[in-house]
């Protein structure tokens, strides 16, 4: 039997194909999955809606910075979202069993992430396009008002959820589902350091420099920049870009050497606890 | 002289974990289209051993070529072209059986997959299933299912963990019938690792039994029941899992 010829330069289109349909045969026969990618997400924009009317209600500052919460809740959801989307389709095929099914079938590590990857959009899409939809017909703020911006804004951050969600999956091949609460819990250490709520320079200037450190605070500050005085900081973009390139590349370094790991200490074998 | 290149060769493998060793220097080969029976206790290490087979562990020392790939660093020459089923890998349950066939097929690269999947359901009894969740079904069900997905590509490798643990005389009697028929009209290559003995005697034309990660004999059924000097393989294994031939040997 020959390769297929849907090879691109030894990556299979026809192998991601049947991973994107896998998980999306699972999402179909299963509603309550498909509310829990709506239900947090809806939650959390409201809540936070609720708050930014009220406090701008009552100060100035606040009436002027119009979506700001809003707008950061919704572009934290898709930096948690995108990572979870990843990580929770990764974990699909631990819960299942099925992980020594594609291990040990033609699926290459790089056609698994990119199926991976296309899943976390998918997800995020179910989850996100219908809390935009709300936030606008419950607050008047429109997502996609913020045009070319909001592109910039959501590259940045998939990438870095998916490089979070590359490395968290590494962890779990290597130790079994005994690291599964690292899939859920490891974004949240980038909820008070990105600044998704507050500027930077509310932190102490230590910690200021570890903010600057992940992409994702360049993001959120360019949404404030965008909201507050209405300019689209492209440098801050870039910086964010460069960042993600750097700690895209690392997790791949480690998701290959947690592999490879996993094969020498037969954890493929075992993938329960 | 033979030239003609083993099916699998295992030369000299080892695999030690920092709890022990778990296969401590095996050599076999396997010529192509032949049926052998992997015998052991737990903790024999036949399932690290086949694990090392697919690739999926990493061997300590020694070398492992398949279909003339060396695992795993060739392993994606050769994936495609082999298969392996056992109880304790399961299919995505909340998938039909035709949503995981069509999803593995894909990852095989089978070239027609609605009619290769027609086509198994048909054969292994499974037309009518083809629509209901995998979860739902019966052992004797799912056993049909995963080894449909092994036969998906039609294998010139097939490696099987214990096919009929669990199963109930009946099923176990058709998959080891379907089996046997399969390797016959293919070809293919098979390896059996079992604790069934009647199932290893009727099926296998030879035998590898290991203990402790070693490999303690390898024959035909019928030479080592002559060796041995037993009437059932079942005598066979438990002499050699309890060192009763060691020790007769001593003795005499």
């Amino acid at each position: 039997m020959s390769p297929p010829a849907s090879d691109i330069i030894g990556i299979s289109t026809r192998r991601i194909v049947a991973m994107v349909l896998r998980y999306w045969y699972l999402l179909r026969s299963s509603w309550p999955r498909v509310l829990d990618l709506i239900y947090w997400p809806t939650v959390q924009m409201l809540m936070w809606g609720f708050l930014q009317t009220y406090i701008g209600q009552n100060a100035g500052f606040f009436a002027r910075a119009t979506g700001t919460f809003i707008g950061a809740v919704l572009l934290w959801d898709i930096l948690f979202r995108g990572q979870l989307g990843f990580s929770v389709s990764f974990l699909e095929e631990m819960w299942a069993r099925n992980l020594g099914n594609l291990m040990m079938s033609p699926l290459k590590p790089i056609e698994f992430v990119i199926a991976l990857m296309i899943m976390s959009i998918v997800r995020l899409a179910i989850g996100l396009v219908p809390v935009t939809l709300l936030a606008i017909a419950f607050f008047g703020f429109n997502f996609y008002g913020l045009g070319l911006a909001l592109a910039a804004f959501f590259g940045n951050l998939i990438l870095t959820s998916w490089a979070v969600g590359i490395f968290v999956s590494g962890l779990v091949l290597r130790n079994g589902l005994g690291a599964e609460n690292m899939a859920w819990t490891i974004m949240f250490i980038f909820l008070p350091l990105t600044c998704v709520y507050y500027p930077v320079a509310v932190l102490p200037g230590w910690l200021q420099i570890a903010a600057w450190s992940l992409p994702p605070t360049y993001v959120f500050e360019g949404l404030r920049a965008l909201l507050i005085d209405h300019v689209f900081r492209a440098d801050l973009m870039i910086e964010s870009f460069a960042l993600n390139i750097v700690l895209f590349g690392a997790a791949t370094v480690a998701f290959l050497e947690l592999l490879q790991s996993a094969r020498r200490n037969g954890s493929l074998m075992q993938t329960g606890e | 002289m033979n030239t003609v290149e083993p099916a699998i060769a295992v030369h000299d493998l080892v695999k030690t974990y920092p709890s022990g060793t778990a296969v401590a220097g095996i050599s076999f080969d396997l010529r192509p289209g032949s049926i052998t029976g992997l015998l052991g206790g737990n903790g024999a290490g036949k399932t690290t051993t086949i694990a090392m087979l697919m690739g999926l562990v990493t061997p300590t020392s020694g070398s492992v070529r398949v279909l003339a790939a060396d695992m795993p660093r060739q392993r994606y020459r050769v994936l495609h072209r082999m298969n392996f089923e056992s109880p304790y890998v399961e299919m995505p349950m909340r998938l039909t059986v035709r949503q995981n066939l069509t999803v593995f097929a894909m990852l095989y690269g089978v070239a027609d997959v609605a009619g290769r999947t027609a086509r198994l359901a048909a054969e292994l009894d499974l037309t009518e299933l083809l629509d209901r969740q995998t979860g739902k079904l019966s052992a004797g069900q799912k056993t049909r299912v995963s080894l449909a997905k092994a036969l998906l590509n039609e294998p010139e490798v097939l490696l099987l963990d214990e096919p009929t643990a669990s199963l109930d005389p009946d099923t176990a009697d058709w998959v080891r019938g379907r089996l046997e028929r399969y390797r016959v009209e293919r070809g293919a290559t098979v390896l059996l690792a079992s604790h069934n003995m009647s199932e290893v005697e009727r099926m296998c034309e030879r035998v590898i039994i290991m203990k402790r990660g070693r490999i303690e004999d390898d024959d035909a059924p019928s030479a080592l029941l002559t060796r041995y000097g037993r009437h059932t393989l079942e005598d066979v294994f438990l002499d050699v899992a309890r060192g009763r031939a060691e020790a007769r040997e001593a003795a005499q």
